[in-house]
């Protein structure tokens, strides 16, 4: 029974979303709304759950000495000062002005760019190292990656302003976003499509069991 | 001198860069900008070490990852400083978007949902800052949530910096009224599928703990039915792909998005489509929507490094592929 029930849970729930969606009418409307709060209140313990877990992981790494655990002890540091700087301020915690806010501006904000703007670093130094004109596709993906880098910023219709209003390489980049990149995602997004539908008809119908842990 | 020593002197130019700019700024003076000879003889001469290198390629000299890294920041960082204007060409989804925008009457409701973090701010906080500052030049009404949870902070700033401008302060809009931030709700696409049938429920108070009764602007919004148009900010998952299936497709939003340049290309099947009215793509789509707006934001002033560093990047791409080329098509870059 540990595995049937929630085999049964798994299947009437999954039919019920199915039909809620075409029938969006009493009474599996209430059912979707039903489900949505109960969505969001999960989603919510969750994020206190994550964050819990996180926490007690980075602890657990900094107590036994693993390698890097410093970089766990500043985990532990800056999630227990962002928390009681934040419970300190009261509800009104993201108002402007706060030491919150300060927090965030000052320290997060340009934390997680300076993340993220290495990656410009990175892309560059990994286009000149592999991007390679090695057979005709990677020809034609690095031909048409040349007109998108240059036709998406104004340089490129400064250096193509010889050619005549819509040739140039802003429209050229136009072209290749909206038809054979299209063409492209909309290939990967069918499959993608697909693949969903299978895997969830698999879950549904209890062929797939991988989600209660064990099985096929 | 060693790598090391290489890299620690590189560091320390920058710092010394940022610290001379910095006491600058502190001390009340001008920023700094270029003269035109100036940002010409800096262009001059990275061309020209661009052909050097070239030819050290060629020689059989190949240069490391390092030198692209500091060619990338030279990139980025000088044209900030150059007095160059560039005209920047509108795209068709981009005028798209703001001609769906001008159609509406005024003090249609417009809900924008601000679903990134700071790391996508650079490309989105401009769209934000130029889409929110146009629904207020036409009186138009915004509704702001967020399905990412920096998201309504974001949406604070981006308030803040517009609501600062002379012609807004003109206009005494008040919180409640012509805005309101409905705050963050956990629960991705399950948040934009309940709000098909009621926003309360989703958003029982705002981001201040007001309760969504007391708010006139939003009082009598139930669902999207009571919604002209909505904008969706987005930098990954929930987001845009999310507001086309549930919101656009359920419950026949109008729909326009702001997204990254990594992200837009996926939602080019959507515009395509009809799904949806208009895409933002990048900063670039950033700067051709504050250019059709007549007003020069920080998409606009980036524009110079994007171009450049655009540029250097296809300037590598052809130097590694000499380099691919002349080694008889051996990965020798690889080894650096």
């Amino acid at each position: 029974m540990r595995r049937e029930i929630p085999l049964i849970i798994t299947g009437v729930v999954g039919v019920g979303f199915l039909i809620q969606y075409f029938i969006p009418h009493a009474p599996f409307s209430y059912m979707s709304d039903w489900f949505s709060d109960w969505f969001s209140i999960v989603g919510a313990c969750a994020i206190v759950l994550g964050a819990l877990n996180l926490l007690k992981i980075s602890a657990q790494k900094a107590i036994k000495r693993k390698k890097d655990w410093v970089y766990s002890l500043v985990i532990i540091a800056s999630f227990l000062l962002i928390v009681i700087v934040g419970l300190l301020e009261g509800k009104d915690f993201r108002v402007a002005g706060t030491n919150f806010d300060w927090l965030y501006n000052y320290m997060y904000i340009p934390l997680s760019a300076t993340m993220f703007a290495i990656l410009a670093f990175f892309v560059a130094s990994a286009s000149y190292r592999a991007f390679r004109a090695r057979n005709f596709e990677a020809t034609l993906l690095l031909v048409a990656a040349f007109f998108v880098m240059l036709g998406r910023v104004p340089v490129g219709d400064v250096i193509s302003n010889f050619m005549p209003e819509g040739w140039r390489l802003s429209n050229l980049a136009s072209w290749v976003m909206n038809y054979p990149q299209s063409a492209g995602q909309r290939a990967i997004m069918i499959g993608i499509g697909l693949g969903i539908v299978s895997t969830s008809l698999r879950v549904i119908l209890g062929i797939e069991r991988s989600h209660i842990g064990g099985g096929k | 001198m060693s790598t090391k020593a290489k890299e620690i002197l590189t560091l320390a130019l920058i710092v010394v860069f940022c610290l001379v700019f910095y006491i600058r700024k502190v001390s009340g003076g001008e920023g700094i900008i270029f003269s035109p000879l100036v940002s010409w003889l800096v262009i001059a001469a990275m061309i020209i070490s661009l052909l050097w290198v070239l030819v050290l390629t060629i020689k059989g000299r190949l240069i490391s990852r390092r030198v692209v890294f500091v060619y990338v920041g030279i990139a980025l960082a000088l044209p900030l400083f150059m007095p160059f204007s560039q005209k920047i060409p509108i795209s068709p989804e981009v005028q798209a978007l703001y001609d769906s925008v001008k159609t509406l009457k005024p003090g249609s409701k417009v809900l924008i949902s601000f679903d990134y973090d700071p790391p996508s701010a650079p490309e989105l906080q401009p769209m934000a800052e130029s889409f929110i500052r146009l629904c207020f030049e036409r009186d138009l009404k915004v509704i702001i949530m967020g399905l990412w949870p920096q998201g309504p902070q974001q949406a604070n700033m981006a308030l803040e910096k517009v609501l600062s401008d002379d012609k807004m302060k003109a206009k005494n809009l008040k919180y409640g009224e012509d805005y309101v931030n409905l705050g963050f709700q956990t629960g991705n696409e399950f948040v934009i599928q309940r709000m098909g049938t009621s926003f309360e429920s989703m958003f029982p108070t705002d981001y201040r703990g007001t309760s969504y009764d007391s708010l006139p602007l939003v009082r009598n919004v139930k669902n999207f039915s009571n919604i002209e148009y909505s904008f969706n900010l987005s930098a990954g998952f929930p987001g845009s792909v999310e507001w086309v299936q549930i919101a656009v497709d359920r419950y026949g939003v109008q729909l326009g998005l702001g997204n990254t340049a990594v992200q837009a290309p996926q939602m080019y099947t959507y515009l395509n489509a009809g799904q949806v009215t208009g895409i933002l793509g990048g900063m670039n789509g950033g700067a051709e929507f504050e250019s059709l707006c007549h007003y020069k934001g920080k998409a606009t002033k980036y524009m110079l490094s994007q171009s450049f560093s655009h540029m250097i990047v296809i300037a590598f791409i052809i130097i590694g592929n000499v380099a691919y080329f002349l080694s008889g098509r051996k990965s020798a870059l690889k080894k650096k």
